[in-house]
């Protein structure tokens, strides 16, 4: 930089000045397209609302028992009424337990009892998968996890119960 | 009078250079079949080009019957399956077409592999042809949930789960493919038909551009 009174030359400056302009056109034509496409990752995570699953606390047994609620889903345009199911029950402390039924494995349903052969666990029919009763996956079987956990909160009496989480370990 | 028209176009715009460069070039003596029957290896390359052809018109005309709307695209389908004279036909050659692509594909990779076709000074347009197997996986996997059925649906489901696993961007990347965390649903299924109908096509044409004009400078590999 000893040179200080570097001259910029027509042809450089009209170079600059060009790329700059077109580069401004194509930033301005590809901005708004490019933050559409990517709205849906920017969205924020959906307020996990609980919602009432027709059980009260006091019928929840240690036996694990199947409850089904509907849900309002919002899809885009497009709103309609899911069916959500959980298996709920009462862990040896007494805290309620509301797991998914969604095997781990390849997303089959799993089923409390689900085999004779096998008391006392949850099983999944489609490759013989089987859970402990705390969700916990047993080894050896196809589950690389425990089954998910839902949200759940009592009020009034009544389970009310929202997404289902996955949970760390294995 | 055809001749005319052209002697008028050409006297004006000297388009006979053009053609000339893009269709007069000879066919090498070890790549033609004529000479050595074992030359038909030479083909897949072309005709996996031609498959792509019959992909591209085929799809073409499906458009005018398919709607990408959760309520409407397995309706609108069925009906053009059922009710529309050749829609079977016009759907069968996308559906088996796009199985033949890629048995093409493969054959002419395998061929260009054994070969050593892809050595110096070719390795840039291995690269652009392995950028054209990725682009025909993503057509195939994103065509494949347009009939919205159970089958289509429970692929894609699968397909994003394998996205979500990619390690750090998985769940963006899912998200990105499916338009919603959680729901594979009506955006879903209008970002795959963009994806599949618009911005995999419009890649696929410029790699294939790439792909021909690399193979006319380099010339196609010499005998084994």
């Amino acid at each position: 930089m000893s040179d200080y009174k570097q001259q910029v030359s027509r042809r450089q400056f009209l170079n600059y000045t060009l790329t700059g302009v077109g580069g401004f056109m194509a930033a301005g034509m590809l901005a708004s397209p490019l933050r559409m496409a990517i709205d849906p990752v920017l969205q924020p995570s959906r307020s996990g609302d609980l919602a009432n699953v027709g059980l009260a606390e006091e019928d929840i047994t240690t036996e694990p028992q199947r409850v089904e609620w509907k849900v309002e889903q919002v899809d885009g345009w497009y709103e309609s009424e899911v069916t959500k199911s959980a298996w709920v029950f009462k862990n040896d402390k007494g805290e309620i337990v509301a797991l998914s039924p969604v095997c781990k494995h390849l997303g089959c349903m799993v089923s409390w009892e689900g085999s004779e052969k096998y008391p006392n666990e949850f099983f999944c029919p489609c490759h013989d998968g089987r859970y402990y009763k705390d969700g916990t996956n047993v080894p050896g079987t196809p589950p690389p996890e425990p089954l998910d956990v839902f949200e759940q909160k009592v009020e009034n009496g009544m389970l009310f119960l929202g997404k289902a989480h996955p949970r760390k370990g294995a | 009078m055809l001749q005319k028209v052209y002697d008028w176009i050409d006297e004006r715009v000297d388009i006979t250079p053009i053609w000339r460069d893009i269709a007069d070039h000879e066919v090498p003596e070890h790549v033609n079949p004529a000479h050595h029957f074992s030359a038909f290896v030479y083909c897949f390359g072309g005709l996996t080009f031609f498959v792509v052809v019959i992909q591209i018109l085929s799809g073409m005309f499906l458009t005018m019957y398919y709607v990408p709307d959760i309520e409407n695209a397995w309706k609108s389908v069925y009906y053009l399956q059922t009710q529309v004279a050749h829609g079977q036909i016009v759907r069968g050659m996308h559906h088996w077409g796009a199985s033949v692509v890629i048995v093409m594909l493969l054959l002419h990779t395998l061929r260009v592999f054994f070969q050593g076709a892809y050595k110096k000074p070719r390795e840039l347009n291995w690269i652009v042809g392995v950028l054209l197997f990725f682009i025909m996986l993503g057509l195939g996997f994103t065509g494949y949930l347009l009939p919205w059925d159970n089958k289509a649906y429970f692929a894609t489901e699968v397909g994003l789960n394998i996205a979500g696993e990619v390690p750090f961007i998985g769940d963006y990347l899912k998200t990105l493919l499916a338009g919603d965390v959680e729901i594979v649903g009506a955006q879903t299924l209008t970002r795959f038909f963009a994806i599949h109908v618009f911005f995999l096509p419009g890649a696929l044409f410029a790699l294939m551009a790439v792909h021909f004009i690399l193979i006319r400078r380099q010339g196609i590999s010499g005998p084994l």
